[in-house]
């Protein structure tokens, strides 16, 4: 059966063995109804051209989980940030592992969001904020609403911020031949408050799994929001990864991207500034080989004047790996001095990689700055000379350069300890060691 | 110690270098001056081992060793170094762990062990005082942002810390107001020896009055047309280079 067909068709069961609140059962049924009028974006939609998903479509994805299964904390403590203490919500092939988690209410809630969608106490922001930024017709996005159940639900009240940071943890461990997860996020930020998040989707095995995810982040005025997506996954994994920012007056929310894995990442990413004096920031470092595909897909869509937008990708691609960036930029005509940036660099390291990057910039409002600059390029040779005059041979002088090139935008990572991390896996990648700690 | 015969030198089928013959010896200060054009650059890149310029006749050899088919990397850590004329700016590497890596690495190409921490510090204080660069300074990405006089500096300060056996100086003088470059010459004149040479390539007879060579060359459309002692730097300080191409000429 195609697997559009066999999604519509487990729907209801999925309904009836879901304990439903009422407005949340009728946005789940107009979601499957979307996503049964779409079906699967194919290689004809403009947004999808250089991104296909035909090969995960034939895979027999197992919808639902049939057994629990548990995994050791020592087996997958490699994937935490365990070097600083957080809070944790993790699931394991969709299921939430509570022996694995540290979740908490103290002040803050930060758990889980089928505890959201069906218990009172949640009601009333459930009501206010949940599948209210996301998009009601893109097809993945319905299909997420549609399956909508399990994920992490977190709330930051008015100027609170939890003692750490929050990580979101989805393991598959491969015992079914091949899983589909659709986890669903909530991340609401009261007025003046914070909150620090890093999320990560992990393979234990080769198996298949493909990860639909929808997060909706809700960011009040003056509230700063952190994220930071690793994407490192195994060779059978595949993401796709749907982020609606909705942004009052005075925001800060700063998406960091880092994709080192997987088989097809797919991850768009859409701000949209209601309000003024808001900050939009978006930095990626993309570092793929073998046959590994990433398409990165943002949106910043200035709503309001006087609001900022900065996007700084780096991509460096070997071997047979494909990358996609695609960076939309509306601003409207009353979003008068809106200052929009976008840069997406490139290196290409083998002539079989490939790289399609494109600005797209739709502007109605006469006073603004906004600048985009895309560059493909190889390894500067007077560069390369210089470090080898210094003894450094040309397998370290390649890669202290394409360190040096991504460098950047690490200096914006907040949490030391992550950026160590993510320090480490980009030396890892380039199959190196530097000789000095990152 | 360095041993150049007939050394001819092209790039993308233009010759540049038209039969170079030069020998240096241990404790040896040589200086090649020349009009802008002449091969200078190239002559020092060459010896350091740039792979874009094609070596058509002739050799360079190192303590009799021929250094045609040794990789950049090899020659430096055989001894050779070059100041650059215009260093690379590698953002997000520090000074420090970008000597650390260097120095690693030829160490690691000799059999050693990595230098402890402790004396890799003590190494890098030492030497930065005797150029004169605050310690603040090298925490900063490696040339990102420096000033014309502050890279000349940290390349100098890099000749410090990996004590080559033949240094070339291509051009340090350029960008350098008269106290920085008083500076940069007193750190070369400190760390000559009787076992080592240092190759100066100047435009200009200025930063000879501090790093007083033993012999002077004129270079002149790749090839040397003139050595002699340090007094052919003033002469030609005086004259200009006209005259010499003149010379050539007849």
């Amino acid at each position: 059966m195609e697997l559009k067909d066999k999604l519509v068709s487990s729907f209801i069961a999925f309904e009836d063995n879901v304990d439903v609140e009422h407005s949340v059962h009728d946005i789940r049924t107009e979601a499957i109804k979307n996503f049964e009028a779409k079906g699967f974006p194919t290689k004809k939609e403009e947004a999808w051209k250089y991104t296909s998903l035909n090969n995960l479509r034939k895979i027999d994805f197992s919808l639902f989980p049939k057994t629990e299964n548990t995994i050791e904390y020592k087996d997958v403590k490699q994937y935490f940030l365990h070097e600083i203490d957080t809070y944790k919500i993790v699931f394991v092939d969709g299921v939430y592992s509570s022996y694995l988690s540290e979740t908490t209410h103290d002040g803050v809630d930060i758990c889980l969001m089928s505890a959201a969608l069906t218990k009172d106490m949640y009601k009333p922001v459930i009501d206010v904020y949940f599948n209210k930024v996301a998009s009601k017709d893109e097809s993945l996005t319905t299909l997420n609403t549609a399956f909508s159940k399990e994920g992490a639900y977190i709330y930051i009240p008015k100027n609170k911020m939890p003692k750490k940071p929050i990580e979101i943890l989805h393991f598959s461990t491969g015992n079914e031949a091949s899983l589909l997860l659709q986890p669903r996020n909530l991340v609401v930020v009261e007025e003046n408050a914070e909150v620090q998040i890093i999320e990560r989707h992990q393979s234990l095995t080769d198996n298949n799994v493909l990860t639909n995810a929808v997060t909706e982040v809700f960011a009040a005025d003056n509230a700063i929001v952190d994220i930071y997506k690793l994407q490192n996954d195994n060779a059978n994994a595949s993401l796709i990864d749907n982020t609606y920012i909705d942004q009052k007056n005075k925001s800060v929310v700063k998406v960091h991207t880092f994709s080192f894995g997987g088989k097809l990442t797919r991850n768009n990413l859409n701000f949209y500034q209601n309000g003024e004096y808001i900050d939009s920031i978006m930095k990626g470092v993309t570092i793929l080989g073998e046959k590994q595909h990433v398409d990165h897909h943002t949106l910043v869509h200035h709503i309001e004047p006087n609001c900022e937008s900065h996007q700084d990708y780096k991509g460096i691609y070997g071997e047979s790996s494909t990358g996609v960036f695609n960076g939309k930029i509306i601003v409207d005509k009353i979003a008068q001095k809106t200052n929009a940036f976008q840069q997406n660099n490139n290196i290409l390291i083998s002539d079989k990689a490939t790289i399609n990057t494109k600005p797209q910039l739709e502007i109605f409002a006469d006073d603004v700055k906004c600048s985009h600059g895309c560059t493909i390029g190889q390894l500067d040779e007077d560069a390369l000379f210089y470090l080898q005059s210094r003894g450094i041979p040309i397998k370290e002088a390649r890669a202290l350069l394409m360190y040096a090139f991504a460098n950047n935008v690490l200096e914006s990572v907040r949490i030391p300890e992550l950026k160590s991390r993510i320090n480490a896996l980009i030396a890892n990648k380039l199959g190196v060691s530097l000789g000095f700690d990152l | 110690m360095l041993k150049i015969n007939n050394l001819h030198a092209q790039v993308e089928d233009k010759e540049i270098l038209k039969g170079i013959n030069l020998e240096m010896k241990a404790g040896e200060v040589h200086a090649i001056m020349g009009p802008n054009g002449s091969g200078k650059s190239t002559l020092a890149s060459v010896i350091a081992g740039k792979e874009n310029f094609e070596v058509t006749d002739g050799s360079v050899e190192l303590d009799g060793e021929d250094l045609e088919d040794i990789s950049p990397e090899e020659r430096a850590h055989k001894g050779v170094f070059l100041s650059f004329q215009y260093p690379v700016e590698i953002p997000g590497v520090s000074v420090t762990n970008f000597m650390k890596t260097a120095i690693n690495e030829s160490r690691k190409a000799k059999g050693l062990e990595e230098m402890p921490a402790k004396d890799m510090l003590k190494l890098i204080r030492e030497k930065s005082e005797l150029l004169e660069i605050d310690r603040k300074f090298l925490s900063r990405s490696l040339n990102e942002g420096f000033s014309g006089g502050e890279k000349k500096r940290n390349e100098i300060f890099q000749m410090a810390m990996l004590e080559p056996k033949l240094a070339i100086l291509d051009e340090t003088d350029s960008g350098l107001d008269i106290d920085a470059l008083r500076i940069v010459a007193n750190g070369v004149n400190k760390l000559k020896s009787k076992d080592n040479a240092v190759l100066v390539i100047t435009h200009y007879q200025r930063l000879l009055d501090y790093i007083v060579p033993d012999f002077v060359h004129v270079l002149h459309n790749g090839k040397i047309v003139k050595s002699g002692g340090k007094e052919l730097a003033l002469e030609l300080e005086e004259k200009g280079y006209d005259w010499l191409k003149q010379e050539a000429a007849v």
